[in-house]
């Protein structure tokens, strides 16, 4: 039945980790993610895992990547400028293979901006903050139990395709406190790492021509290489020019061949939404409260919600623009992911924002309103 | 055997002639087997740069990961699985210049993690430009005119940084080095070996001594047993390389520390 709880997005996002398997923790406290490591701190060594805080975020996701190469499922909380620092050795953990969760509480920026105000200005660092091509997993939770569930799903993203998944959060959930079910172990779906199964002298951790291959754990039967830099088959280094195409192809095709199975959605009033509000993490719930003030003043309104960012979900995008007057896309930035969505426009519609960067949520009022103007202006031009 | 941990498939290797890390991998390898320590067994985590590219030419399980950060790495595959013998293997460019701040916390949280660093007193990989260890008036490729600032007492920062375990010695004099590493090995909890080692193809070519024997009778002059240098001063110490064990004791190391932790919380929820 699982257990009902009153509890923090940063506290859900924890006992998620811990559902999922993780056992280790390595991060360097930052607002608005802070309770993440505290929550940590005081569970995991419960769980029988280990909480270490760090000298910094450089050195928080090295650790991190070195435990999951030990054998562990482990994850780190931060923010903004924190994800900034890490872009480093997350450069490591896509070009290693390393699967891993990044918990990314978004707070206002640029630099250190403001420290206790949401914002969702990571959007595009969670997909390109890394330097070189490759692919990401973001998922964006907009309610507690979000937090909970789609934390297992994360780790689960992380280590069927082996790469770091970012918990791309903002504080406006990370903060937020409501009713969460923290399901039972037979109640969710936790994928295991299962390592290699061939002989220890044919193993080849980089070796992916029969799927991905399988990542084996230090200290197991399996001796091997775990590299950083451009490298063969067998992780040693190699940067012959057709090899390394191999590879960085294979980084970002790994995930972009799986995106529909990587996109989660959700569809509200969408049967019939001429105006359709696309959203993603806390400002959904702002959207979904518009919707419905709109559509009590007639106005065919429906939320399409992003819960998978990155990738992006193709055709639930694209369908939503075949069927649309106009689409209203809300975000805590001045326009971050609108283009993306503009790109799937194949039908010239309308594609406005309604964006925020002053430290304060987006109202509902803020989206109605827009919807209003949008429908209005949709109107004119039919008449 | 030697060979056993060695991988001759990436030789020759691509150090220059002179240089002296194929000395400290044959004094590690040759411990790590006199040890038995099998290569699933055994991590070696490297970072970036000559001594960096360490991990091509060993068999056991490596790590390569950023240029400073081998530490924080070999820190988390310490912790999460304590049974693992781990080796981090850091130039001075890596240890104590870009990775200091993860050095002296390495040294402070003593996880059972033994670092090896290799000081060459300039960066080799990159052709040739200052460190954190670079000594005072040395002409490099980044300071033409004689270097403004004074290279780190690398052993004296570990060992006030709290490392229970800290050595220095150099590749003249092997006999030495092989002794340090087996004892850094043996050691549980945080220890450091600094090797002082020629770069003749930079370092010594910038500061008259371009050849790899020249540098090596540098460093040998310049070297001064930890004994004899208490009874001297500190003027005469300016500039010579102390070898030697500073520091050996007993300290419990993060892992069991926290399993005592772990330990004392079961039964609780």
């Amino acid at each position: 039945m699982g257990k009902l709880r009153f509890m923090q997005g940063n506290e859900a996002m924890t006992e998620g980790a811990i559902a999922a398997g993780a056992r280790f923790y390595a991060g360097y406290p930052i607002t608005p993610s802070t309770e993440v490591a505290e929550t940590s701190a005081a569970r995991l060594p419960r769980a029988g895992g280990l909480y270490i805080q760090m000298e910094d975020e450089l050195g928080s996701m090295a650790a991190l990547i070195g435990a999951v190469c030990a054998g562990k499922k482990a994850y780190t909380a931060t923010s903004g400028p924190g994800l900034s620092l890490m872009s480093e050795n997350l450069g490591v953990a896509v070009m290693g293979e390393i699967p891993c969760v990044v918990i990314d509480v978004q707070r206002s920026g640029p630099s250190t901006g403001m420290a206790t105000k949401p914002a969702q200005g990571d959007v595009m660092q969670a997909r390109w903050g890394t330097h070189g091509d490759h692919s990401v997993i973001a998922l964006a939770p907009s309610s507690v139990q979000d937090c909970f569930d789609l934390m297992i799903t994360a780790f689960n993203y992380a280590e069927t395709y082996r790469t770091p998944v970012i918990f791309l959060a903002d504080e406006i959930i990370g903060h937020l406190k409501e009713r969460v079910m923290l399901r039972d172990p037979d109640e969710i779906r936790v994928v295991e790492r299962t390592g290699p199964a061939c002989a220890p002298e044919k193993y080849l951790p980089y070796d992916h021509s029969n799927g991905l291959a399988p990542l084996a754990s230090y200290g197991g039967k399996y001796v091997f290489k775990v590299n950083g830099s451009m490298h063969d088959e067998a992780g040693r280094p190699c940067t012959s020019p057709r090899n390394a195409d191999r590879v960085i192809r294979h980084l970002s095709e790994k995930i972009e061949s799986h995106a529909e199975e990587l996109t989660i959605t959700r569809e509200f009033r969408m049967d019939d939404a001429e105006y359709v509000v696309v959203a993603y993490g806390g400002t959904v719930r702002a959207a979904l409260s518009a919707m419905e003030k709109a559509r009590a003043r007639g106005i065919r309104a429906g939320v399409l919600q992003l819960v998978t960012v990155w990738p992006a979900a193709e055709k639930e995008i694209g369908s939503a623009m075949l069927r649309a007057k106009a689409v209203i896309v809300p975000e805590l930035n001045l326009g971050q992911y609108i283009d993306v969505i503009r790109l799937r426009n194949s039908r010239g519609i309308p594609v406005v924002g309604v964006n925020r960067v002053d430290g304060r949520p987006i109202e509902p009022a803020d989206i109605t309103a827009k919807i209003e103007e949008v429908s209005e202006s949709c109107c004119r031009t039919i008449c | 055997m030697l060979q056993d941990y060695l991988l001759k498939e990436k030789m020759p290797h691509f150090w220059c002639s002179g240089c002296g890390n194929g000395i400290v991998l044959q004094s590690l390898l040759r411990n790590v087997d006199k040890q038995k320590w099998s290569r699933e067994n055994t991590v070696v985590v490297t970072g970036i740069g000559c001594w960096g590219k360490a991990d091509d030419y060993v068999r056991t399980n490596t790590f390569h990961g950023t240029h400073g950060r081998a530490l924080a790495f070999a820190t988390g595959i310490k912790l999460a699985n304590p049974g693992l013998n781990v080796i981090a293997l850091m130039g001075d460019g890596d240890g104590i210049t870009i990775g200091g701040n993860h050095l002296i916390h390495a040294a402070r949280r003593n996880a059972d993690v033994t670092a090896i660093m290799v000081n060459n007193l300039n960066y080799g990989m990159t052709g040739g430009q200052y460190s954190g260890t670079t000594p005072k008036h040395a002409i490099t490729k980044t300071s033409p005119y004689g270097h403004v600032e004074k290279g780190f007492d690398v052993c004296g920062v570990v060992r006030a940084a709290g490392a229970p375990f800290v050595a220095r010695g150099t590749v003249f004099d092997v006999v030495q080095l092989n002794r340090l590493v087996e004892l850094a090995l043996l050691h549980r909890g945080f220890s450091f070996v600094e090797v002082i080692s020629p770069c003749p193809t930079h370092f010594g070519r910038s500061n008259r001594m371009p050849s790899a024997p020249a540098m090596m009778q540098w460093i040998k002059d310049r070297t001064v047993p930890a004994a004899k240098a208490q009874a001297m001063s500190r003027e005469d110490l300016c500039g010579k390389f102390v070898t030697g064990v500073f520091e050996d004791r007993e300290q419990e190391d993060y892992s069991t520390a926290y399993q005592r932790v772990i330990d004392g919380l079961k039964g609780e929820k």
